[in-house]
């Protein structure tokens, strides 16, 4: 059992929790990820690492609700406690001094980019971070990216908060403006789609962190596989971050409704 | 109870042999395991196929083996089991002793009994051979002697004196459970780590409760605990805990077991359609997260028409878990013919008796999605044998333009599996085949990393319960011995 010792609700629909797990909170990286099984007969689902606290034992998730096992897991409380937390999986995000790195994330995928953002930072990076959502309510962990961004764009569909616009318009007006030596992209898929097919456009070399169906999350089942540069790869052992330039987004679009 | 009198001298063994004479022993027909009924079972993913033989039943067939003096059969035994000496310890009605012989040799009879290929290994070396007669049923016997101990519930777990001395599993399955219980008789403070929610491996995950029920490795697991093993779940050895930090929590050995966890897919077009998955997946799902059951949240495909792919013991399993998850047609396609299947004789038999079909020669090359990406049919090409290929078994040939397309709506791809790469990724200076199987001496079982042991297949790639039990029992006694040494001259 991991007991959650805190719980703030981002929006609606999205909490953070802060989850008592000392050895992972040890031995995790920027990129990687758990295995979250909620209850007892829950599903097991994979949900990225946003932070952790190696002193405090803790580590933080943020959770979108979009099904059954999201849905039980936003619904406990602090001091309830996770049936089971497996990781850190997965390998962990290759950092190193780029240049300039654009992070962009769209909905909760923001809290996957956090570490990212942190330790392009600190690794003597210039970050200029894209934060997307559909309204202004829904953009999540600004206060904490900044201190480790350079700039931070607030991009809304709406245009209640921000600039009006999508993801890809923020993203595109900095490579207009000035040498994007990386892009870091993490979100919904079909956002991460588009934001590849255009750092394509520009050649800008862009990572992507990938979110598929998984089982075990240790490469047993094969569940999460996805088409990188016409191979079969697995998101839980080769991945989750790949190039996105050779995903094959519509794939794994497809794939994520598999039981819908 | 004793096992030190069931020698061969043994005078009560000698009178066995003197009551009857070999033709007598001969006349007794082979028993039959009592099966529930094919349309019933068809109906249930829990209960167990094969229900066991009665005692009357068991001493009988005991009768039958004719205690020779160069039992061919235990050499047949991986793990060199005294297979007369269980056996008649049966026929004099002391279940007990007989279940004691069996756990010299073996951490989980009952396991064994069940899911070894007896036909392959003791019972293809069994004299009545020799005399056109069907073997001893070695298999259900050593089911038998199992059950009746466990359910007897007399067997008490005899702590050893503790040496104090810490050592690490890194998976509960077969290899790592007979590691365990090995080195926790020898009076080691042993701990496994398991990566799932569950303990147990791929006795939990992969064999379907229809042939192993979890209740046999829950019970073998409440005994490893009473011998003092502590049981880690949730935990993934090389990156919940890396290697490295096991000596500085005071382990002093290191036994890999972590199994054969990547699935192989056969790289053709449309193998990633929705409906088509690793038997592993399928497995799983069904197995170890229960979809399909109503306190389980675990989606599964359920396929009407299902196809699997392969002739092992994980496509039989997948099948016939297929049939009872609803499909109405489950088929196996394999590419070469029956003869060349490496599943069990039993699976295909019961297979068969579910009502699965078998197209074998059938090999597929592409499948075919919906509107929704969902596989909708598989195009198979036909094969013909040719020469036998490196495995010595004839090599399937594609039947220029033979190639038919079958609707299907679920596919379980069930082609092996290979090694899981997470522990050899972790460890600095291990020696890896290309394989990806961590390379050790084959008697220690010790790696190229002083103090890491491994086996089952993290060590052969994909085989059998029985070798990877046998390869813990090989890496227990060898990890003693060097630790218990180094005590002493220390």
């Amino acid at each position: 059992m991991f007991k959650i010792v805190a719980k703030e609700h981002f929006s609606e629909n999205v909490v953070k929790l802060v989850v008592e797990a000392p050895l992972i909170a040890r031995s995790r990286k920027p990129g990687h990820f758990v295995i979250v099984r909620a209850t007892e007969g829950g599903e097991r689902i994979p949900l990225t690492i946003a932070d952790s606290d190696p002193y405090k034992g803790t580590i933080t998730l943020v959770v979108q609700q979009v099904g059954v096992s999201t849905r039980k897991i936003c619904a406990l409380e602090a001091g309830d406690s996770l049936e089971d937390v497996a990781g850190p999986l997965g390998k962990a995000t290759h950092i190193e001094n780029a240049g300039t790195v654009v992070c962009c994330g769209g909905g909760v995928g923001v809290a996957p980019l956090l570490p990212i953002i942190k330790a392009m930072k600190q690794a003597g990076n210039r970050v200029v971070t894209v934060l997307a959502a559909r309204t202004k309510n829904l953009v999540i962990l600004e206060k904490e990216v900044a201190p480790w961004s350079d700039e931070v764009i607030i991009m809304t569909d709406d245009g209640s908060y921000g600039t009006k616009g999508l993801v890809t318009e923020g993203v595109e007006s900095v490579i207009n403006r000035e040498k994007v030596n990386l892009v870091v992209t993490i979100g919904p898929a079909v956002m991460m789609k588009f934001v590849a097919l255009l750092t394509r456009k520009y050649n800008v070399p862009t990572m992507c962190s990938l979110n598929t169906i998984m089982v075990d999350g240790t490469g047993m089942c094969g569940a999460c596989r996805v088409t990188v540069d016409g191979k079969t790869r697995f998101v839980c052992i080769d991945g989750p971050e790949f190039d996105a330039h050779k995903v094959d987004f519509e794939e794994m679009i497809m794939r994520l409704k598999a039981y819908n | 109870m004793s096992t030190e009198n069931s020698c061969r001298d043994a005078s009560w063994r000698a009178e066995l042999r003197g009551a009857m004479n070999a033709k007598e022993r001969a006349a007794i027909p082979r028993v039959k395991m009592p099966e529930l009924d094919a349309a019933y079972r068809v109906t249930t993913c829990s209960e167990e196929v094969n229900q066991g033989i009665s005692e009357e039943q068991a001493v009988l067939e005991a009768t039958r083996c004719m205690d020779c003096p160069d039992p061919q059969c235990v050499s047949g035994c991986p793990v060199h089991i005294d297979i007369p000496g269980f056996i008649k310890n049966i026929q004099r009605g002391d279940f007990s002793a007989a279940a004691a012989t069996l756990r010299l040799s073996s951490a989980l009879p009952a396991v064994c009994g069940r899911v070894c290929p007896q036909e392959k290994q003791c019972e293809s070396r069994c004299i009545y051979h020799k005399m056109k007669k069907e073997p001893v049923a070695i298999g259900y016997l050593e089911r038998f002697a199992a059950d009746t101990d466990r359910l007897s519930g007399k067997t008490a777990a005899t702590k050893a004196e503790p040496n104090g001395i810490k050592v690490a599993v890194a998976g509960s399955g077969p290899a790592g459970l007979s590691f365990a219980g090995d080195m926790a008789q020898r009076g080691f403070e042993v701990t496994v780590f398991e990566a799932l929610h569950e303990i147990g491996g791929v006795l939990k995950y992969g064999i379907p409760e229809f042939r192993l029920p979890n209740e046999i490795v829950d019970s073998e697991i409440e005994t490893l605990k009473a011998l003092g093993v502590t049981f880690v779940k949730d935990c993934i050895i090389g990156k919940t805990i890396p290697c490295e930090e096991l000596a500085g929590m005071g382990f002093k050995g290191l036994f890999v077991a972590s199994g054969a966890g990547l699935p192989r897919f056969m790289g053709i077009p449309g193998e990633n359609l929705i409906g088509i998955m690793s038997s592993n997946e399928y497995l799983t799902r069904v197995n170890l997260m229960g979809a399909g059951r109503n306190d389980s949240d675990t989606p599964v495909c359920h396929g009407k028409t299902a196809a699997i792919i392969g002739g092992g013991n994980t496509a039989m399993d997948s099948v016939r878990t297929a049939r009872r998850m609803g499909a109405e047609r489950a088929m196996v396609i394999y590419r070469r013919s029956e003869e060349e299947m490496p599943a069990r004789i039993e699976e295909v038999r019961h297979a068969k008796e579910e009502g699965v079909e078998f197209l074998t020669l059938h090999n597929p090359v592409e499948y075919l999605g919906d509107e929704r990406g969902h596989v909708r049919a598989m195009r198979v090409q036909r094969m013909e044998l040719g020469e036998p290929d490196e495995s010595g078994r004839r090599a399937p040939v594609a039947i220029e333009g033979a190639i038919e397309e079958i609707p299907v709506d679920m596919v379980v791809v069930s082609v092996g599996v290979s090694p899981n790469p997470l522990i050899p990724d972790s460890v600095a200076g291990l020696n890896v085949s290309r394989r990806g199987t961590i390379e050790v001496n084959e008697s220690t079982m010790e790696s190229s990393v002083a103090g890491l042991y491994a086996g089952g297949d993290i060590v052969r790639g994909g085989a059998t319960v029985i070798l990877a039990m046998g390869d813990g029992k090989r890496a227990a006694a060898a990890m003693a011995e060097s630790l218990l040494s180094r005590l002493t001259t220390a």
